[in-house]
């Protein structure tokens, strides 16, 4: 890699957030997403374990990425991941095991979780370390927020609460089913069919400014 | 109702869908009018908030989206009576327009409109209230309006509640708004026969396969009681008979029929709901566009005669 | 969560496959398996097809990583490399069903394209592998569990392409084409499957 053509920082960071969230524009890691944005606590948890997961593994996968034959890349990326993924594991089940119960299998899931590997092969095996763990901050911090907005929608309607805060106050009847299987990807494809319409006349406006 | 199953571009005959859909709600008014005199005044108000929920929504959504108004075509009125008749007669206002609201805009519209949706809107509605409201949804009253008394809270024939077999005939059981008068759902569905609108086909199949089964199975109940309590007449006649959500060809019905039925049983029998009527024709609805996928026989030339049909609806 | 098993008499098997199919479903109660259920579900053959080799993966890996964990990581007290270890497992039997379906079935590799290999990163494999050590299965059952699962994942996955075929042509919203409306069809059927709840 030249250093010419060395990516901005700032711009590599949006990236994530913005223009390739990982969830409403790039769709990966639906499992973890549904599973997880029962509540605002889960979906803040679920994406701290995988921001720490996702700049870890970027980071070290860019150090050893000059190392790593081709062909056998992909095994040599998953056992990174599993590494760190195996930290995260230890680490909440010593000093958050409330939260490690409530995620559950899907803390040892994160290895699956393809906003990860994609990181790996896409970003961290072409780019400097730095560099690769920003991206692996923007992504998982933009992975971060769309849990957690996904997750006050289904809490919202699921409890009348938000974070545990009572939001709607007593005389609403929580709808169930927002905080089950069906409501998951309910809501989930309502927010994401939500997020491109917002994405789409965004667009349109600054095709429009551009244009004037 | 079988009509209307072709997939897109669908050429609308208003006139058609219309006249229609008028026959459905004509079928349905007995219904309608036995479950208001079984529960009362709030059972009238509930079925009115569902239809003008539905229309409303239908009409918002395609001004919105600038789509021609279709309100007239009827069949958002139809919807919304469905998932009216679906509540228990002391349900509160809100249950309707929330059920309403669910079946045209996420149901139905979403996916396209009428003909494009894969699952019943009413049905569905009503599967996600149960789900999110089970208290509410099963809150079943005793049918004490017609004899002038206050509603008294009771479980339904399938939750222990013990009625005469002439009563259940008649709708004076607890139960859902449109479900208790199987007189009446009877004489809806002579009317929809006589004016070719459904054929006999899916709900005979359907009562048919879960009454053996309820035989073969030894539910808690006699086989009559089994058929006559809970949604098993209403469901089959007015909802496993969409004409979108239920099989093309003959063959396909039977296979449609036959599988409510036996979901129905099994889950009378064995599942944690007492009634399952719903879901059993829920999943019969996703089942559907594989059985038509797969069973595309054509029995002595009938289809054709049917397609024809189905082209100018 | 999963009912713990004794699968000792064919009623338990058949319990059993209910429970895995019907009313535990993979995708609809559990969801894993979501990337392909939604990635690989426009077209029925391919769909039955990609369920189909799951099944075949998910009933392998089921065996070799409950043998792995009972016979070498518990014994030697190495547990906490059970993910690393399942993932390779599952990652080697891949590779395994890739080069037998390349040999034996041309065109359904060809049509299966890049999804055979993402297999390794089905969540439902490696979930598999991890219920059947936290619901601490013998390998019978761990198997059954697997091949029971997948089955789960092949309806779901078959009834999906069904209506996808059907609504090819529907006038869905532009901006909720692809994965929006994908998962909220998930969610509907979800719903109606909700009708299982406590058949087992």
């Amino acid at each position: 890699m030249s250093k010419s053509n060395k990516p901005k920082l700032s711009s590599v960071f949006l990236n994530g957030i913005i223009t390739e969230n990982p969830t409403f524009r790039l769709v990966l890691g639906t499992c973890p997403t549904i599973a997880t944005t029962t509540s605002v606590i889960n979906a803040v948890g679920m994406g701290a374990a995988a921001s720490f997961v996702l700049i870890g593994s970027n980071f070290v996968i860019s150090l050893l990425r000059n190392f790593i034959p081709d062909k056998v890349r992909i095994p040599c990326f998953i056992v990174v991941i599993c590494t760190f993924v195996t930290i995260v594991q230890l680490l909440l089940q010593a000093y958050v095991p409330s939260l490690y119960a409530s995620l559950g299998m899907f803390i040892p899931l994160i290895v699956v979780n393809c906003i990860i590997l994609a990181r790996a092969e896409a970003f961290a095996s072409k780019n400097g370390p730095l560099a690769s763990a920003v991206d692996g901050l923007g992504m998982g911090l933009g992975f971060t927020m769309a849990i957690t907005i996904i997750a006050c929608v289904r809490e919202l309607l699921g409890t009348g609460c938000i974070a545990g805060v009572n939001i709607l106050g007593s005389g609403y009847e929580p709808m169930l089913i927002s905080t089950m299987a069906p409501g998951g990807f309910m809501v989930f494809g309502l927010t994401l069919g939500a997020a491109n319409i917002i994405m789409k006349s965004i667009e349109k406006k600054k095709k429009a400014k551009e244009a004037a | 109702m079988s009509l209307h199953v072709s997939s897109a571009p669908h050429v609308h005959d208003k006139d058609t869908t219309q006249s229609i859909m008028r026959d459905v709600l004509i079928a349905m008014l007995p219904t309608t009018v036995m479950g208001v005199y079984c529960f009362g005044f709030n059972a009238a108000l509930l079925c009115v908030l569902g239809v003008a929920a539905a229309v409303l929504a239908e009409y918002g959504y395609q001004k919105i989206t600038h789509q021609k108004v279709r309100i007239s075509d009827l069949s958002a009125a139809v919807t919304g009576l469905l998932v009216a008749l679906n509540l228990p007669g002391n349900a509160p206002w809100w249950m309707p327009v929330v059920g309403s609201f669910i079946a045209i805009v996420l149901v139905k519209q979403l996916f396209g409109g009428i003909g494009d949706n894969f699952m019943n809107p009413a049905l569905t509605a009503r599967g996600i209230m149960l789900a999110s409201w089970p208290v509410r949804m099963t809150a079943w009253y005793l049918p004490t309006f017609c004899k002038g008394v206050d509603a008294v809270s009771s479980a339904t024939v399938l939750g222990g509640y013990k009625a005469s077999t002439l009563d259940m005939f008649l709708g004076f059981i607890p139960g859902t708004i449109g479900e208790v008068s199987k007189v009446a759902i009877l004489i809806g569905f002579a009317y929809l026969l006589i004016r070719k609108v459904i054929s006999w086909r899916i709900p005979v199949v359907f009562v048919g396969t879960f009454a053996v089964l309820a035989a073969i199975f030894r539910m808690d109940q006699d086989v009559l009681t089994s058929v006559l309590s809970g949604g098993l007449l209403f469901g089959a006649v007015f909802m496993a008979t969409d004409y979108t959500t239920s099989p093309m060809t003959e063959v396909g019905q039977y296979i449609y029929a036959f599988g409510c039925g036996l979901i129905l049983a099994v889950i009378r029998k064995w599942g944690s709901y007492t009634e399952g009527v719903t879901y059993a024709i829920l999943i019969m609805n996703v089942v559907t566009p594989l059985i038509d996928k797969f069973v595309k026989i054509r029995v002595y030339g009938q289809e054709k005669a049917k397609k024809e049909v189905k082209a100018n609806v | 969560m999963t009912p713990v098993m004794q699968t000792n008499s064919c009623g338990n098997v058949l319990l059993f496959f209910v429970s895995c199919v019907l009313s535990h479903n993979f995708i609809f109660s559990r969801f894993l398996g979501c990337c392909p259920f939604l990635g690989v579900s426009n077209k029925v053959e391919t769909a039955a097809g990609m369920g189909l080799a799951v099944t075949f993966v998910m009933g392998l890996a089921s065996l070799f990583t409950s043998a792995v964990y009972q016979y070498v990581l518990y014994p030697l007290q190495l547990t906490y490399l059970d993910t690393i270890s399942f993932i390779l497992i599952i990652a080697g039997l891949v590779q395994f069903v890739e080069m037998f379906l390349k040999k034996s079935s041309p065109a359904l590799y060809k049509s299966l394209g890049i999804y055979l290999p993402l297999i390794t990163t089905n969540c439902a494999v490696l979930g598999v592998a991890t219920l059947n050590t936290s619901a601490q299965y013998d390998i019978l059952s761990a198997v059954l569990n697997g091949v029971f699962g997948a089955l789960g994942f092949l309806l779901a996955i078959t009834l999906m392409a069904g209506v996808r075929e059907r609504l090819e042509t529907s006038h869905i919203p532009e901006q909720f084409k692809g994965f929006p409306i994908g998962l909220f069809m998930a969610g509907l059927m979800s719903v109606a499957f909700m009708g299982f709840n406590g058949l087992v």
